[in-house]
């Protein structure tokens, strides 16, 4: 590893692309012997929060869909607890999922829906799925959220869609698409594009 | 002292637009990333343990009946963060081609021979000193379509998660002199020479094996380090 005179790494690694050809490795699931690391089911039973299902597409600048791509999702329960590992917290609930993108596209979770949690200097963050997103052509991991449309009072508060541009802050919110179902498209580039988030 | 994680370090990154990696061209955000403050969401992170790998999953020589064909090398080193301080228990993901620059993906259209005796995918969590080894074969170069007479160098992708949702990392580690490396957009898509660098491993003789193995060496820092009170915090 090279080094400064302190002892220090010369800095953090880089990131690359994941490519086209991950699957097999990353989300095997049904289509390769490879064990699975984690699904798209998030669900797990006694977990506190109302079941939903969270689905949509991935979209290029040209309104392609993105069908090599996959997605990891970092939540809270519906009690506004994140997974620590330890403790009675959340009944083995672990938080995260992945899926990939498949026909048209298309990925889905299934999985509670979050509560609110601490957001700084004692404010509250509305309930919020963090998303990161991985593809061919990505080189370096994409950040947005998914918030939830029945939230609307407590998205006044929130202090991250309040940094975000008024006339884009849209792209964040998922639609209702029926009981427990929400569809929620994420726009690589172009007019439509999603909010992206550096952190 | 709190870990804290410096938004300037991202500057070792590729841009996410980088036009020769021509499928960047309409993959990558056109408008300026809102950058957030860390939040719980950000600073907390799944943790993945020893239950989530099989004794086999760090050497990808074993995974099937036979032997895989090609040369058979140990790839090991540090994870740290960005002081240098080791980062135990977190989960490394790898996966890559056959000797013979092929990939089990069903996608996959290289006319190179699948190898029966390789899957290309293992995981392993590293010790308390940060330390991993997986035992594997060297992938081969493929050709890919990004512009006429393209060659992927050779390389294992990586995927690591750290202690947070801000330390999650994909990478590739690449391999010493390779000529490649000179002509592949995706390598030369970071901007700062000595962070490519970061990216090439090192042949290591106390690493190899005699008349088994060669030895790679490949440290990986991920993000994060201790407050330091000397240093301008406006800086970061
Ligand atoms: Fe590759």
């Amino acid at each position: 590893m090279m080094t400064d005179a302190r002892g220090k790494p010369d800095g953090i690694t880089p990131s690359q692309t994941v490519g086209p050809f991950f699957a097999y490795a990353l989300t095997p699931g049904g289509r390769y012997a490879f064990e699975v690391l984690a699904g798209d089911d998030l669900t797990v039973p006694g977990v506190a929060g109302e079941a939903v299902q969270v689905s949509g597409r991935v979209l290029d600048g040209e309104g392609k869909p993105v069908a090599d791509a996959f997605l990891e999702i970092w939540q809270a329960d519906g009690a506004g607890r994140y997974p620590d590992g330890s403790g009675p917290g959340n009944t083995g609930f672990r938080g995260f999922g992945r899926a990939e993108t498949r026909d048209e596209g298309r990925f889905a979770f299934r999985t509670v829906k979050p509560g609110p949690v601490a957001g700084p200097d004692g404010s509250a963050q509305a309930p919020h799925i963090c998303i990161g997103l991985f593809a061919r052509g990505v080189l370096r991991r994409l950040y947005t959220r998914i918030y939830f449309p029945e939230d609307a009072q407590a998205h006044g508060k929130d202090p991250v869609l309040a940094l975000v541009p008024a006339d884009r802050r849209g792209t964040l919110i998922a639609r209702t698409a029926g009981p427990g179902a929400y569809t929620f498209d994420i726009v690589l580039n172009g007019a439509d594009e999603t909010v992206f988030f550096e952190a | 002292m709190a870990l804290i994680y410096p938004v300037r370090s991202l500057a070792a990154h590729p841009p996410y637009l980088a036009p020769d990696y021509v499928s960047t061209r309409l993959r990558s955000p056109s408008r300026p990333l809102v950058i957030v403050p860390h939040t719980l969401s950000e600073l907390s992170g799944p943790a993945f343990g020893h239950d989530a790998v099989r004794e086999n999953h760090m050497d990808l020589t074993v995974q099937h009946a036979g032997e895989p064909l090609g040369e058979r090398i140990i790839v090991t080193g540090r994870v740290t963060d960005e002081d240098g301080r080791p980062i135990p228990d977190t989960l490394i993901e790898i996966w890559q081609a056959n000797a013979a620059g092929r990939y089990v993906h069903v996608s996959d259209q290289h006319p190179a021979p699948l190898d029966p005796n390789f899957t290309g995918a293992g995981r392993c969590v590293t010790g308390p000193d940060g330390s991993y080894r997986f035992v594997t074969i060297k992938p081969g170069a493929y050709p890919w379509r990004n512009h006429h007479n393209a060659w992927r160098p050779a390389h294992i992708h990586l995927s690591l998660f750290g202690p947070s949702f801000l330390t999650r990392l994909v990478t590739q580690m690449y391999f010493p002199g390779d000529p490649l490396l000179a002509i592949d957009p995706i390598y030369q898509s970071i901007p700062d020479e000595r962070a490519r660098q970061r990216l090439i491993s090192s042949f290591d003789i106390d690493t190899t094996m005699p008349e088994w193995a060669l030895g790679y060496r490949f440290d990986i820092v991920l993000r994060g380090r201790n407050e330091t009170p000397w240093e301008d915090p406006h800086d970061d």
